[in-house]
């Protein structure tokens, strides 16, 4: 959905043209197809950059080096996706992890959980077939299952924290930033540039295609999204569009005494603190992964409930 | 000071369809200049910008900044003294905050992070927008955007300041507050524009364009209101040279 009227207004200005070719729009069916294009193209647009507004928070994980960021979920990535087919337990540990995150960073756990839930049909994908395909089977309950479950839920499990770690990973740092710490580990500039014009342009190219439904519906009132007639056009027009718009983005940038090197302008010393950190959480994981962490706490539970 | 000076000479290009875009233009911008380009839509306007700035190269033809010839060698030098603002702000902000994308120039020319920051809150106080250095560019409106778009300019401190159709799209009180900005300035500016009265106001010297040539270059009280020059051009009087529409009726 559109956010503000300031939204509205920022169409306006930027699809003057657009507008004007609009003949006769139907009152009635051009708010219900304005109303459809926000919640599809525009939405979307604003938010990718949602992510990069949350990332200018400032709290204690915001202010940590983005190097030991990363390398701490890199180590998590690991960690987790070592972990084998039926081991679920060891895994809940590591539960601690983006609790922790979620806590310290404030960042409010609906955006980065409604962004797994689009990803959620992909990791469902993967291990659905489990529990037809595992011949080996279990009892809970009285109930016989396939051991299929066991490792079904594992990959959601796994899928989940994943996904959440590197979330909250960019929503905690940022593209520019996390750019910075990929040059800083030596990952060649042309790769690391590479990420960063694809992600600034993924905005153009979604911008570019909101106005052109825009414009297609103005015109086309009563049809729902774009006839598979105009799609060929619509296709061309789109790549035509954003290759220009992308030079004059280029032009922009190079006439701004750009060079290919990405300078964000911070402070890029680790300090004591930021090792600390990445120090911290590897410890954990280490240990996390070696011994069974819920095991161990249930057996003290279960020894103080017998003396 | 002769380092302020820019000059075209026999500059003629052509786009790889091979229109000819740009024909034998020659001219000289001084110190202090203020400077009109005027003409029909496809007259060439932007494309000459782009040729002075270099980012494109022309066929024939130098141009020259200071007594230094813009060559891909000479480039990082030159776009440090020449500002270009683009048309659309949208192109020209592309970072996530107002005072990332001003300091975008500084920080590509290795200045430290002190004088950067110094940089950019100059920029921003210059075109009055200071309170909007922490807000994400694509968020603001037209006119701040405008101002945005001409601070990221200012902080890298040119000398020549090259601006593409700067009042194109706002309403009037912005329009009247980028005009007011522009007549401050004291660089040498170089202004495309079809905004007529807004050049009128900020320019001495106009150059008309007609086909990629130069149809005309003076005064520019004197060319704006040559109604038979303009009207050869494409253009047509100043809206604030033309007759009051109330009188001119009573007259008539």
């Amino acid at each position: 959905m559109l956010k503000s009227t300031q939204d509205i207004h920022r169409i306006d200005i930027n699809n003057r043209e657009t507008q004007g070719a609009a003949l006769q729009p139907c009152p009635k069916n051009l708010n219900r197809d304005l109303i459809l294009l926000m919640a599809s193209a525009g939405d979307s647009f604003y938010n990718i950059l949602h992510l990069d507004e949350l990332a200018r928070m400032d709290t204690s994980i915001h202010r940590v080096h983005p190097l030991a960021k990363l390398l701490v979920t890199v180590a998590f990535l690991v960690a987790v996706s070592s972990f084998g087919r039926y081991d679920i337990s060891g895994l809940l540990t590591f539960f601690f992890y983006p609790v922790t995150i979620f806590v310290l960073s404030e960042i409010p756990a609906a955006s980065i959980l409604k962004r797994l839930l689009l990803i959620s049909p992909l990791i469902v994908g993967m291990g659905i077939l489990n529990p037809l395909f595992e011949r080996q089977t279990f009892i809970l309950g009285g109930v016989v299952l396939s051991t299929g479950w066991i490792t079904f839920l594992s990959i959601l499990i796994k899928g989940a924290l994943t996904v959440t770690a590197a979330l909250l990973l960019v929503a905690t740092t940022g593209m520019d930033r996390l750019a910075r710490a990929l040059r800083m580990l030596g990952v060649p500039r042309i790769f690391v540039l590479q990420l960063l014009l694809t992600y600034r342009y993924i905005s153009v190219l979604t911008e570019e295609v909101a106005r052109m439904q825009r414009a297609y519906a103005l015109r086309a009132p009563g049809q729902r999204g774009v006839h598979t007639r105009a799609w060929g056009s619509f296709a061309g027009q789109l790549i035509l569009r954003s290759f220009d718009r992308a030079q004059r983005v280029w032009q922009a940038m190079r006439a701004r005494g750009f060079t290919g090197d990405y300078n964000i302008g911070e402070d890029t010393r680790f300090k004591f603190r930021d090792f600390a950190y990445l120090s911290g959480w590897i410890f954990f994981f280490a240990v996390a992964r070696i011994f069974d962490v819920p095991g161990f706490i249930g057996s003290i539970m279960t020894w103080l409930a017998k003396h | 000071m002769s380092h302020h000076r820019l000059e075209a000479r026999d500059l003629s290009f052509s786009y790889p369809d091979g229109h000819e875009a740009i024909k034998n233009i020659s001219f000289c911008i001084h110190h202090g200049e203020s400077v009109g380009i005027i003409g029909a839509n496809g007259a060439g306007k932007s494309t000459l910008l782009m040729l002075l700035t270099g980012l494109l190269f022309p066929g024939s033809g130098e141009v020259l900044v200071g007594d230094v010839r813009v060559t891909k060698k000479t480039l990082p030098m030159i776009r440090q003294r020449l500002g270009m603002v683009f048309q659309d702000p949208d192109d020209q902000l592309f970072m996530t905050t107002v005072y990332d994308d001003v300091a975008f120039g500084p920080r590509n020319y290795g200045l430290d992070e002190k004088e950067v920051g110094e940089r950019v809150m100059k920029a921003l106080d210059m075109v009055g927008i200071p309170h909007l250095k922490d807000r994400a560019p694509y968020k603001l409106s037209g006119g701040e955007k405008r101002a945005a778009s001409i601070a990221t300019v200012l902080s890298m401190q040119p000398d020549i300041l090259i601006m593409d159709e700067p009042t194109a799209g706002l309403d009037p009180k912005s329009r009247r507050k980028v005009i007011e900005l522009l007549k401050s300035f004291e660089h040498t500016k170089i202004i495309a524009s079809h905004d007529l009265d807004m050049v009128l106001e900020t320019c001495k010297r106009v150059m008309v364009i007609r086909d990629g040539q130069v149809a005309a270059d003076g005064e520019a009280l004197k060319l704006l209101t040559d109604a038979k020059l303009l009207d050869s051009c494409g253009l047509e009087l100043p809206l604030s040279v033309q007759g009051c529409p109330v009188c001119s009726n009573h007259i008539g």
